[in-house]
């Protein structure tokens, strides 16, 4: 598999990013210091009312979380991301994300006049602020993933927070299988209960990758995601 | 709550008689219905005939962009399941709506809505035919004409559906626990638009394979 990385970013802590991810290519998202939170969502970049669908996601699949053989769908049915490759085994796909009440209440009032570029950042709002770049608004923001966290469901369906999830090195692979407007930040995770305010960087990296096998991990996990695959490569016949 | 009283763990029911409802409509199986619900008054939902996924989307009335959001819900009470107490939020933090009533005990919303597309992964590509919820909230917030589209529908509540999460992070369909006559209500703390799709899923058990009415009713604000 032809592996040439393209191009590589640091994504700075409570920063946010955002990209046209091209079919045909893939995206690293690396945790370098351990402890990171990366939130994404996702659009098809050509129609952008096509988008991440978390119950889609979840349900074609019976997950309540994500890692390597898995597969991010729109809701038209579609395939935006595969992930082909992770070293943490978990991500987080129900949790949400973080907005301005939740990270005052938790970290205290903080300014850019005070704070410089250190001011609090939450996710709502980077998310909006990056939408709002490529012309989409509040009503394109829909549920997000957490890469690198991880939320446990108990049987009376209590969430919690499992610290320690992913270490100094850990990365996932998402492969695009679309042209996809990949829209991250790397707020903390809204349930991290860490009384401090203190992202971390993560970093990306965009390859070059094979278009998928007939035996590919993802196309292969289950018969949903062959159907997925299917209706994918129809789009672009 | 003045107009609840406590049956059960989460099993509460509601102290409002049928005969003083404001509004009552029946919604077919397989059918939309979209209404405004002011601030202050109670919003029934009524499972008639049993095991019927009544999939279910709110907005605030005066900023439709400000809506239900599902994330921000289980997040905002750290627990998946839906049931008396909770708070619905929105995507801003507005709160929406408070369950102070239910007679089912958990509702979903993980789950999400079943769309021609979506049949068609999980199923077979030759399910597209099939009516689906998510044909039934477009067609609804298309003929409502108040701009509103495919973008304004987000990840919705299933309500009367039973959809737990195993500590494995698998995501299971499991039997339905509501029965004929189960409700859910709701106190609208703003003036919200309400949007149902009665779920047409013949495909999954999530309606007993046999999709059936349910009734909404509405009741006035206390003074």
């Amino acid at each position: 598999m032809n592996q040439t990385v393209l191009w590589e970013e640091t994504i700075q802590p409570g920063a946010s990013w955002s990209h046209v991810l091209k079919r045909g290519t893939a995206l690293r998202v690396t945790d370098l210091e351990s402890g990171a939170n990366v939130g994404g969502i996702f659009y098809n970049f050509e129609c952008p009312t096509e988008r991440y669908n978390m119950p889609d996601t979840l349900k074609a699949q019976h997950i309540a979380r994500l890692t390597s053989g898995f597969v991010l769908y729109s809701d038209m049915g579609r395939i935006l991301l595969s992930v082909t490759a992770d070293t943490v085994g978990w991500h987080d796909p129900i949790g949400g994300t973080s907005n301005r009440t939740l990270v005052e209440a938790k970290y205290g009032p903080s300014s850019y006049q005070k704070d410089r570029n250190d001011y609090h950042k939450n996710g709502r709002d980077s998310f909006l602020v990056e939408l709002g770049k490529w012309g989409l608004g509040p009503r394109d923001l829909v549920a997000n993933v957490n890469l690198f966290s991880r939320v446990d469901v108990s049987d009376d369906g209590t969430m919690s927070f499992a610290p320690g999830n992913s270490k100094a090195g850990d990365s996932i692979d998402l492969r695009a299988e679309m042209n996809v407007l990949v829209i991250l930040n790397t707020c903390q995770h809204p349930l991290d209960p860490n009384p401090k305010y203190q992202p971390k960087p993560a970093q990306v990296s965009i390859r070059q990758v094979a278009t998928p096998a007939m035996d590919d991990l993802c196309r292969v996990s289950r018969p949903e995601n062959g159907r997925g695959f299917t209706l994918t490569e129809r789009y672009f016949m | 709550m003045s107009s609840t009283i406590a049956t059960g763990k989460n099993l509460v029911e509601s102290k409002l008689r049928v005969d003083a409802a404001i509004y009552r409509h029946v919604v077919n199986a397989g059918a939309p219905w979209i209404y405004e619900i002011k601030q202050g008054q109670y919003f029934r939902i009524v499972d008639l005939h049993g095991n019927q996924a009544v999939d279910t989307l709110f907005y605030n009335a005066h900023d439709y962009s400000d809506r239900y959001s599902a994330q921000d819900t289980i997040q905002h009470q750290r627990n998946i399941y839906l049931t008396t107490g909770t708070k619905l939020m929105s995507t801003a933090g507005t709160v929406l709506l408070t369950i102070v009533a239910d007679t089912c005990g958990r509702h979903d919303t993980l789950g999400g809505a079943c769309a021609n597309e979506s049949n068609m992964v999980r199923y077979a590509i030759e399910k597209r035919h099939m009516h689906a919820c998510r044909s039934s909230f477009l067609k609804a917030v298309t003929e409502w004409d108040h701009g509103m589209s495919k973008r304004d529908i987000a990840s919705n509540i299933n309500f009367f559906m039973n959809v737990p999460v195993t500590p494995e992070g698998k995501l299971t369909f499991e039997d339905g626990i509501s029965d004929p006559g189960k409700y859910v209500e709701m106190r609208a703390e703003t003036d919200v638009l309400a949007l149902i799709s009665n779920c047409p899923q013949l495909n999954n058990p999530c309606n007993a394979y046999n999709p059936t009415p349910v009734e909404v009713m509405i009741w006035a604000a206390e003074p």
